[in-house]
Order: structure tokens, then C-alpha cells, then sequence
């Protein structure tokens, strides 16, 4: 294997076997350019207007026609869509890759709101397990409870449930924020990569367990902490943004974050080092 | 995978037979290899009702073997000959299917061990519930199949908990289906969506104590473990309370009794339930389109978390 700290970058991908097949034809990698960061859209994406609102009532919809409707009223400039009847229905709202205002006016089932990246959404309701799977980007507001695996793996973005949460929130995120307004169950952050994690009220066991890196800042009682979870001191710029957040989050303005504990990895039992793609982006 | 649902009207009674089938058949994509309901129905409560069958409706993995309907009118016999003689009188009949059988009970006893094991002792023959108000009814196919074929629509009571399941764990038959009945217990229900790992270790220590397994589905451990604990003298929320440090693995139930319905999580917390809880009703289930299915409207719902136990009563 050549000497890694030395090769170029393309070289270096493909001497760790990253790339080896042989492409022919214009290349689908893509590589980010800060110049366009603001204009940056995914293929099949809409130019919508936020002020083109419409309503959609989903009540005798399967979550696959729903989500096509979705789509569609995108297509047709519709920046702010208000969802009605959703009943708990699972998968609504996944893989929007596009900005758009979505309010919900109910509650959602299992992976609402999954894979998504730059869309505004207010849920007026509760959301089942694994609401915002792999959020990349936007901002994503449940205004009662939500069921476990809240936030898994997400990479970006703000994450804000103003009731309680279940178990494994944040399981495995690797960027972005998840604030949450009551308490949280066992296992919060577990074997999360980056990120931040607010609680205001209390959390269950094994609360970090295998967390390799990322904070997670509680404002109640701590059932338990995971493997490798410790303690660090809360710095006067942890309380800024602890603050700032929580006023944009619109959730426990009042609260007082001086008395909130900070846990962050003790990084006894992995090295890890890698950024993220949209850490790269801030980077550049 | 598997589904379960569970409801408790509070001060009155109401479709639960209907109810439930629609709260289950929302969940048919969890598994509908079998289902099953526990219904708690409205009842004089001077008869014992057993339900029983004398054979098996055989799917993909069972080790049992279909039978000529003759050998179930075989067996029915000797459940009649065998009732009779313990001076137990059947006031009402009632024969669904060729292997599935409904017996209203006059019979004054209030320690059903003996009972059970003489009826079970039948080859071929087992009591899927037995109670003042419980009915347990499984069979294979999902909710609005098993509701249809025994005509469970109608059932007019204070609470239910049923099952839609996945068979993971052993072979798709009746016996294996979900609920089942807490034996020797009457009017005693459980039914449970996870994976029990120390199943094994616990059927030994409790058929050496003298309790009956007739499956070898790990959820049946349930059921037996917490009859084994009221046997012993604990109220139903204490054996509860002590099944999450002596069950292994991960696990949501339910349990019901004549007049109550509770709940029980892991403390791993992974498997599902969403809860919906008023003055008049208490709904669960393993995902919220189940509760839907009985409350279409906006409700407040929450998921219990990692080692709750909750108990309400009728």
C-alpha cells in the first residue's frame, strides 16, 4: 500500500480499494463547492414558493400515495403543504430532498420524516419509533411525544420533540442537534459519532453507553451512565448555545441551563476520527 | 416480529370482539401466521367456560399432523365421559369448528389444577382457556380470518388482549399461537412480542415445581411463570414486577385478568408499545394505527418506557 500521508487524494481513495471499478462515462461523484452551497439541490427537486400553500388530506391514503401526492404538489411550486388526518400512519414524509414547509396535523407511525434533507416540519402531534432516520439538513418539530429511536443516525439538522422521548434516541447520530423537552428512556446516545444531544428532564439508564464521541447535555436525573460516558465541566460557551438553541427551538426559554450536567465520551474504547460530510462542508 | 393489542373499557362494556379484531387486523403486517384473542366477556359468572380443542389446524413448521374429524369425535367423547365423572355439567356446547370446541361449565370448584390435568390428559387434547369470563380463541390466519371463522364480532365485554403473530420460535399451530391461558389460573391471559432467552432454564426449574408446558413457544413461559408466582402467593402486579429481572431477553406483554389488564417492558425497552390512557379507556398496542383503528380521532399517546409495569382495573 503506498504511504497514505503523502498521496493525492484521488490516489489515496483508491489505494484504500475504495474505487477500484472502472468508470466510463460522465462520473456521478460529486465533490462540494462552498460557491455553491446555497444553491446546492439534489436531482428531481422543485423550486418551491413558501408563500404557495395547499392543503392535503391523507385519511384514505396509503403512505406510499401520500408521499407521491407530496412529490407531486411540490412539483407544482407548493412550498408549504399542511398534512390532515395522518392517523399514525407510518413512513410519511420520507426522502424530501427538497426545502419545503410540511405541517403535520396529527400524529405519525414508525420512520415518519426518515431520510430527509432541508425541509421545515412542524408535527401537531405524537410520532412513532424512529421519526427523522438520517436527517441531513432542516428542522424537524413534534409538538407531543415521540416513540424510540428518535433521531437515529442522524447527520445534520435540528431535532425538537417538546414532549418525551423513548428509548435509544440518537442512537448512532453523527451530527446535528436533538433537543428534547421532557424526559428521555434508556440508552439515549447510544453509540453516537458526533452531535448534541438536550434533554431538559430526566433519562434513563445506560445513558451514552459506547458513545464515541459527541455531547449530551441533561437538565434532570440520570438513571445510569453507559460504558464510557463521563462527566465534563460546563463552559460558559456551552450555556451560550445551550440558550440560543433552546430560544430557536422555542422550548424551556426559562430553563436554567447553568445546572445542566454535560457527558461527553471518556474515549477509552474506540479512536475515531473521521468527519462527516457536512462537517467537511464547514470545514472548507 | 410479532403484534399485540390490548384494550380495557373502564365502568362499562362495550364491542370488544369487534374492537380488537380492527386493532389487530392494523397490525396483520407484523405477522399473521396465527392470531389470537383473549376476551373477557359479559357473563353471569355461575358457569366455567372452556374452550378447548381436540385436534390441530396444522401450518408451515408444526410437528403435529392433520386428523380425520372422526378421531376428534373421539376425543370429544372422552372429554365428555371425563367431565362426567368429575361432576362437572356441561350446560352449553358448542362446536365451531371439527377441532375447536366451547363448554359452558357447572362445576363448583375453585382449584382448577386437577381439573386441567385430567382434561389434558386426553392425548390430543388441550384447554386454551378456562374461566368465568375469559374466552381464548387462535387459530391460524390474521385477525378478520380468525374473527370471521369464529364469529367474534359480536362479543360484547369489559376488556381483550390478542395477538398477531410471526412464528419465529416454533411451528405455526394453534398451540403455538398467542394468548395463553395462565394455567392453572382462571381467567387468566397473557399475551408477548419479544424473544425470551433464558426460556429453557425457566421451564425446567417451574415443570419441576409442577407446572404445564404444551408448546415450545417461549412466550408460554409468560404466562407460566406468572401463574407460578400468584400460585405462591403474589398479587399479579408483584409477579409482574419480578418477571423483568426473571425473564432474559426482550419482551413486551400483556396480562389479563377477570377485571383487570396490565402491562410489562423490558428493561432494554426494544420492543414497541404505544399507550393511549383516559378515564374511560385504556388502549395499547405495538404501533399507534392500532389504537387508531378504535380512536380515529387526535389522541395523546406516549410510549411506556424501558421497565414500566402498569396494572388498571375494569
Amino acid at each position: 500500500m503506498a504511504n497514505l500521508k503523502t498521496v493525492s487524494k484521488k490516489s489515496k481513495a483508491q489505494s484504500m480499494g475504495m474505487h477500484t471499478e472502472v468508470l466510463t462515462g460522465r462520473t456521478q461523484q460529486k465533490f462540494f463547492n462552498p460557491d455553491e452551497a446555497e444553491n446546492f439541490y439534489y436531482f428531481g427537486t422543485y423550486d418551491v414558493d413558501f408563500n404557495k400553500r395547499t392543503e392535503l388530506d391523507v385519511k384514505d391514503m396509503t403512505a406510499p400515495e401520500a408521499n407521491k401526492e407530496i412529490d407531486n404538489l411540490m412539483s407544482q411550486g407548493y412550498g408549504t403543504i399542511v398534512i390532515k388526518n395522518p392517523q399514525g400512519k407510518h413512513s410519511l414524509g420520507v426522502g424530501i430532498l427538497n426545502k419545503l414547509n410540511l405541517i403535520f396535523e396529527g400524529s405519525l407511525g414508525y420512520f415518519g420524516m426518515g431520510s430527509c434533507d432541508g425541509p421545515i416540519v412542524r408535527i401537531n402531534g405524537r410520532v412513532g419509533w424512529s421519526c427523522a432516520e438520517n436527517l441531513m439538513a432542516g428542522k424537524v418539530v413534534i409538538e407531543k411525544n415521540a416513540g424510540s429511536c428518535f433521531g437515529a443516525a442522524i447527520r445534520g439538522g435540528d431535532l425538537i420533540c417538546k414532549g418525551s422521548v423513548g428509548a435509544r434516541t440518537g442512537i448512532d447520530m453523527k451530527g446535528g442537534t436533538i433537543i428534547i423537552g421532557g424526559d428521555a428512556g434508556a440508552f439515549t446516545g447510544f453509540m453516537m459519532q458526533r452531535g448534541r444531544i438536550i434533554i431538559l428532564g430526566d433519562v434513563g439508564i445506560n445513558l451514552g453507553d459506547s458513545m464515541y464521541d459527541g455531547t449530551i447535555f441533561v437538565g434532570g436525573e440520570i438513571g445510569s451512565y453507559g460504558s464510557d460516558a463521563v462527566d465534563a465541566e460546563l463552559t460558559s460557551s456551552d450555556q451560550d448555545w445551550l440558550k440560543r438553541k433552546l430560544k430557536v427551538a422555542e422550548i424551556g426559554e426559562n430553563f436554567d441551563v447553568s445546572k445542566m450536567k454535560k457527558i461527553v465520551a471518556g474515549k477509552k474504547l474506540w479512536n475515531y476520527d473521521n468527519l462527516e460530510p457536512t462537517e467537511k462542508k464547514g470545514a472548507i | 416480529m410479532c403484534g399485540i393489542a390490548g384494550l380495557i373499557h373502564r365502568g362499562k362494556s362495550s364491542n370488544v370482539g369487534s374492537e380488537l379484531q380492527g386493532m389487530l387486523q392494523a397490525l396483520k403486517h407484523r405477522g399473521e401466521d396465527s392470531t389470537g384473542y383473549a376476551l373477557y366477556g359479559d357473563t353471569d359468572g355461575k358457569n366455567f367456560i372452556m374452550r378447548f380443542k381436540v385436534g390441530e389446524n396444522v401450518g408451515e413448521g408444526s410437528s403435529s399432523v392433520m386428523e380425520d374429524v372422526s378421531v376428534y369425535d373421539e376425543r370429544k367423547k372422552v372429554v365428555d365421559q371425563t367431565l362426567a365423572e368429575m361432576g362437572a355439567k356441561v350446560v352449553k356446547e358448542e362446536r365451531t369448528l371439527p377441532y375447536s370446541l366451547r363448554y359452558e361449565i357447572d362445576y363448583n370448584t375453585k382449584d382448577l389444577l386437577d381439573f386441567s390435568q385430567r382434561i389434558e390428559s386426553i392425548p390430543g387434547v388441550e384447554i386454551l382457556s378456562m374461566g368465568k369470563s375469559l374466552e381464548v380463541i387462535k387459530d391460524l390466519g390474521n385477525a378478520k380470518m380468525v374473527c370471521d371463522r369464529y364469529s367474534l364480532d359480536k362479543v360484547v365485554g369489559t376488556h381483550a388482549i390478542g395477538h398477531a403473530r410471526m412464528a419465529t420460535e416454533s411451528g405455526v399451530d394453534i398451540k403455538s399461537a398467542h394468548p395463553f391461558w395462565g394455567y392453572p389460573f382462571s381467567d387468566v391471559s397473557v399475551v408477548h412480542n419479544g424473544q425470551l432467552t433464558n426460556y429453557w432454564n425457566n421451564r425446567r426449574v417451574l415443570e419441576n415445581k409442577g407446572m404445564r408446558f404444551m408448546s415450545e413457544c417461549d412466550s408460554e413461559l409468560i404466562a407460566v411463570y406468572l401463574a407460578e408466582k400468584m400460585r405462591d402467593g403474589a398479587t399479579l402486579e408483584e409477579g409482574m414486577k419480578e418477571s423483568l429481572t426473571g425473564l432474559d431477553g426482550v419482551f413486551t406483554y400483556f396480562v389479563a385478568t377477570k377485571d383487570s389488564l396490565g402491562m410489562a417492558k423490558d428493561t432494554m425497552a426494544a420492543k414497541p408499545l404505544v399507550l393511549y390512557e383516559s378515564d374511560d379507556l385504556v388502549a395499547m398496542g405495538s404501533e399507534e394505527i392500532a389504537i387508531r383503528s378504535v380512536l380515529p380521532q387526535e389522541i395523546d399517546t406516549y410510549d411506556p418506557f424501558d421497565g414500566e409495569v402498569k396494572v388498571w382495573q375494569i
